[in-house]
């Protein structure tokens, strides 16, 4: 028979300290089918068929891509569910039957390229890194050879509408029906920080894994500006913020949902939610036991007399837990010679250290002096109990650094090392050269402990956001912070240059040339000035009668 | 009855005769590419003329995966852009030609002469995507539209390259040899525009240009609230003029060469029809601009034993 198919969405609403709001919208296809067996899957109904027939095509295990404007400020907006580096992030593992990687990857990109509507055709080998244990498949699978892992990002990758269109296209009920119809480019592309997923995984069925299904999830994170409508209250709405009402759940979905997060306050003291409900929800987040009021659209009730639900949070402001990791990037030094690269993580645990891998990937034009890697805690040297290191090739590869740290709890550690800038070949320019060049965010990835015990149980039904990152033990949690991307000049050739020189040489020759040639062979004649009007007459008068001129 | 709108009575002909006239005739598909070869923010009425071009073609019915659209920088999501995710076409922002629904395939860098040459030849890597490629055969009608800086015989891509007359003359007759078009219009928007049509040496081309060589074209009318000139003078006037076209109409080649008279662009818009093997006042706005398909329903079977001839 038909393998089977499920479809859930839900909308979770969290009010941040500063006053900003967070939304994010997941939207989940699990398909029980075998794209590997060789038997050709051909009849597809939630499941999107472009991304079906790209796991067959390219034995695709795991595929993680996001396309992200803007960056998320760890400080004062706390951790997001699903973080992701500005500009478009691309990791996928690859099934250990494919035997040429590279070349796989290759036409990989150029096909996600022509769906997403994005230049994803500029990952090539000079932006490919494997890094050897920061992305670990978060599907299941005993694959766990590095070779069939390839991770690229695009800072430079800009988010607009038509990376949207193509996105919304692959829901089951596209943007017509559900929590899509209020996924509305000119509200979501206003705000202060905007990403958009896909990952593709594996998964278990039940808890005995005897049958595997595959797991899509759409993402879509958006942080509204408070200052941005022009409104200084702590009151949202959805229509607010989406310009847009709900009046129905997605038919095919088995299960949409709001969440709005009242942790702070159950009362209903600080905070108010209308229209009300009754139905509550805890969950594990990120080490921290929330609570959340639940609106459940496939229910008619939800929308009232009215047949439109309009969600209105209104809150006073509130402390907000420090975050436990965070991390922050810059270039330090001058000129156009030299460089170095700063990185700061901050443990803000009082009593507890933990370990963290930082991964690097730094493209070729930066040489990395690797020799003056120093990393230091709270002043003192840290040695790194784990360095990967893969040095670049001038054109073919990035510098790969990957290095677990061991944070000391309430600390700083910096991690700083010299590079020297490259002089790139004048082809190798793009047409914007002084705008800089980017470079790629750092990966910090770490099993952070927890104040609350984690909930190990996998298949237990959860929602979707707190299910993302697999939970392995109970006394900490998966936690991946991006720091921000680099901006870096490199020495520009002045590119009229040659339009000058030609000028000035072509000038300098034809001077030059013009005038010694007209010393060397002018020569000069006399030549009598023409005589006036009378003699002209008289001279006439002398040649009829044969006599010479005057 | 045919869709194009005419209420023609079912031909007393022969069917065979009356199939025969169904495939020897015109084009059966149409295929867009428009492209800005523009970058940076003051050049946001390069990507705005694009887009309008854009929006006209897809309401009168080609769809995303006919057109290939090809913008050199991003205007919308400008850190610039005081409304994000919008370009706007006439001033007081009355209408947003960037829309909801918009599907970009080659975008900033990827916008360069090679890459434009290699759509137009079909000359693209194994890898390429669909939506990349220019799928065109010897029965379609094909609208360019090319918007930017230019001179006397060369359009700027970028900033830092140029494509010339004549290389865009030997990229159509390639066209031309490997039966990759039926009809051709070809649109241009920059300074000195007529000097690009000026090599064309193929058949079935027809040329609009917004200058004649030694005339700059104009820029129609900044917003200060974005603090650009939102369009061009020439586009602008098309715009105008093609929000007027329906799929069913029935203007002309003619009416287009009319568009943006000298006092309204300020330069002298030119045009070139002498490649064109029909008349263009028998070429109807629609044959480039939509995408109208011919159907025409027949009660009786026909038995197509013989190979249908075609015109040429």
């Amino acid at each position: 028979g038909c393998p089977k198919d499920d479809f859930q969405e839900e909308l979770v609403i969290r009010p941040l300290h500063s006053g900003d709001i967070y939304a994010s919208f997941q939207f989940r296809t699990l398909w029980e089918t075998d794209f590997m067996r060789g038997n050709k899957v051909s009849h597809y109904r939630l499941f999107p068929k472009s991304l079906g027939q790209v796991i067959s095509k390219f034995s695709v295990r795991e595929l993680h891509i996001s396309f992200t404007q803007g960056y998320w400020r760890t400080m004062q907006w706390g951790q997001p569910f699903l973080p992701s580096p500005p500009g478009a992030e691309l990791w996928v593992w690859f099934q250990d039957s494919v035997t040429d990687v590279d070349g796989t990857w290759k036409e990989l990109t150029n096909v996600l390229s022509g769906i997403f509507c994005a230049s994803l055709n500029f990952i090539d080998s000079t932006n490919t890194v494997q890094p050897s244990a920061s992305f670990k498949p978060l599907g299941i699978g005993n694959v766990t050879d590095h070779r069939f892992l390839r991770y690229a990002t695009l800072p430079r990758e800009i988010v607009c509408t038509e990376n949207l269109t193509p996105w919304k296209k692959l829901l089951p009920c596209g943007s017509k029906a559900g929590l899509a119809v209020l996924l509305k480019s000119e509200k979501l592309f206003h705000s202060s920080f905007h990403s958009q997923a896909v990952h593709i995984r594996p998964v278990c069925q039940d808890w005995q894994c005897k049958t595997t299904s595959w797991e899509l999830r759409q993402t879509l994170n958006v942080v509204f500006d408070l200052h941005t409508p022009g409104q200084g209250k702590l009151e949202w709405s959805l229509f607010k913020m989406f310009s847009r009402t709900l009046t129905e759940a997605c038919p095919l979905a088995s299960s949409s949902k709001i969440y709005i997060d009242i942790t702070d306050d159950p009362q209903g003291e600080q905070f108010e939610v209308s229209p009300a409900t009754h139905l509550l929800s805890q969950a594990m987040v990120l080490g921290d036991r929330r609570t959340f009021s639940v609106y459940d659209l496939t229910q008619q009730i939800t929308f009232g007399t009215v047949r439109s639900l309009n969600l209105l949070i209104r809150w006073k402001s509130r402390d907000m837990l420090r975050p436990l990791l965070h991390a922050e990037r810059y270039v330090a030094g001058y000129g156009l010679q030299t460089g170095e690269i700063h990185t700061l993580m901050y443990n803000n645990h009082p009593y507890r250290s933990f370990p963290v891998l930082l991964l690097d990937s730094v493209p070729w034009y930066l040489r990395l002096y690797i020799h003056t890697l120093t990393v230091t805690s709270k002043g003192k040297d840290n040695k790194p109990s784990y360095i990967h290191y893969q040095p670049s090739k001038d054109r073919v590869r990035p510098h790969l650094l990957e290095m677990l740290v061991q944070l000391p709890p309430n600390s700083v550690t910096e991690v700083t090392v010299q590079f020297e800038r490259a002089l790139l070949k004048w082809t190798e320019y793009t047409p914007d050269p002084n705008h800089g060049f980017y470079v790629g965010s750092s990966v910090i990835s770490s099993l952070v402990p927890s104040i609350v015990a984690m909930d190990t149980n996998s298949t237990r039904e959860q929602p979707l956001f707190s299910s993302f990152f697999p939970c392995k033990e109970e006394s900490s949690y998966f936690m991946r912070v991006y720091t921000e991307p680099l901006l870096v000049n490199l020495p520009t050739p002045d590119f009229s240059m040659p339009y000058n020189v030609i000028c000035l040489t072509c000038t300098v020759v034809a001077v030059g040339y013009g005038s010694l040639y007209n010393l060397l062979t002018r020569s000069f004649q006399i030549e009598e000035p023409s005589p006036g009007l009378a003699k002209r007459i008289a001279n006439i008068i002398r040649k009829m009668r044969g006599v010479p001129p005057l | 009855m045919s869709l194009t709108g005419s209420t023609r009575r079912f031909s007393p002909l022969v069917p065979q005769e009356n199939a025969g006239q169904f495939f020897s005739s015109g084009h059966t598909n149409n295929w867009a590419v428009l492209v800005c070869t523009s970058r940076f923010w003051f050049n946001y009425r390069h990507v705005a003329n694009t887009l309008s071009v854009y929006r006209s073609v897809k309401r009168l019915g080609i769809p995303d995966s006919h057109i290939v659209l090809m913008l050199a920088d991003d205007m919308a999501c400008n850190h610039r852009n005081p409304k994000p995710a919008t370009v706007f076409s006439h001033k007081n922002m009355e209408l947003n030609v960037y829309g909801d629904d918009v599907e970009v395939d080659y975008r900033g860098y990827e916008v360069t002469v090679e890459n434009f040459l290699r759509v137009l030849t079909g000359r693209l890597p194994p890898s390429t995507p669909r939506s990349k490629r220019l799928l065109s055969d010897d029965r379609s009608n094909i609208l360019i539209y090319l918007t930017g800086h230019g001179g006397n015989g060369f359009l700027k891509f970028q900033d830092s390259e140029e494509i010339s007359n004549v290389e865009l003359a030997d990229a159509f007759e390639q066209m031309w040899q490997k039966r990759r078009y039926n009809e051709l219009l070809f649109i241009i928007d920059t300074c000195q525009g007529a000097s690009m049509y000026e090599r064309f040496y193929s058949p079935n081309l027809m040329a609009l240009a917004s200058s004649q060589v030694g005339e700059d074209s104009l820029s129609h009318q900044p917003d200060l609230a974005i603090g650009v000139h939102l369009m061009d003078r020439y586009t602008f006037y098309l715009l105008e003029f093609l929000e007027d076209i329906h799929p069913s109409s029935k203007a002309n080649m003619n009416d287009l060469f009319k568009v943006c008279p000298k006092s309204q662009c300020v330069s002298t818009p030119g045009h070139r029809t002498d490649l064109f093997l029909r008349d263009p006042g028998s070429a109807l706005i629609t044959d480039f601009f939509g995408s109208v398909r011919k159907v025409e329903i027949t009660m009786e079977t026909i038995n197509l034993t013989e190979p249908i001839h075609s015109f040429r």
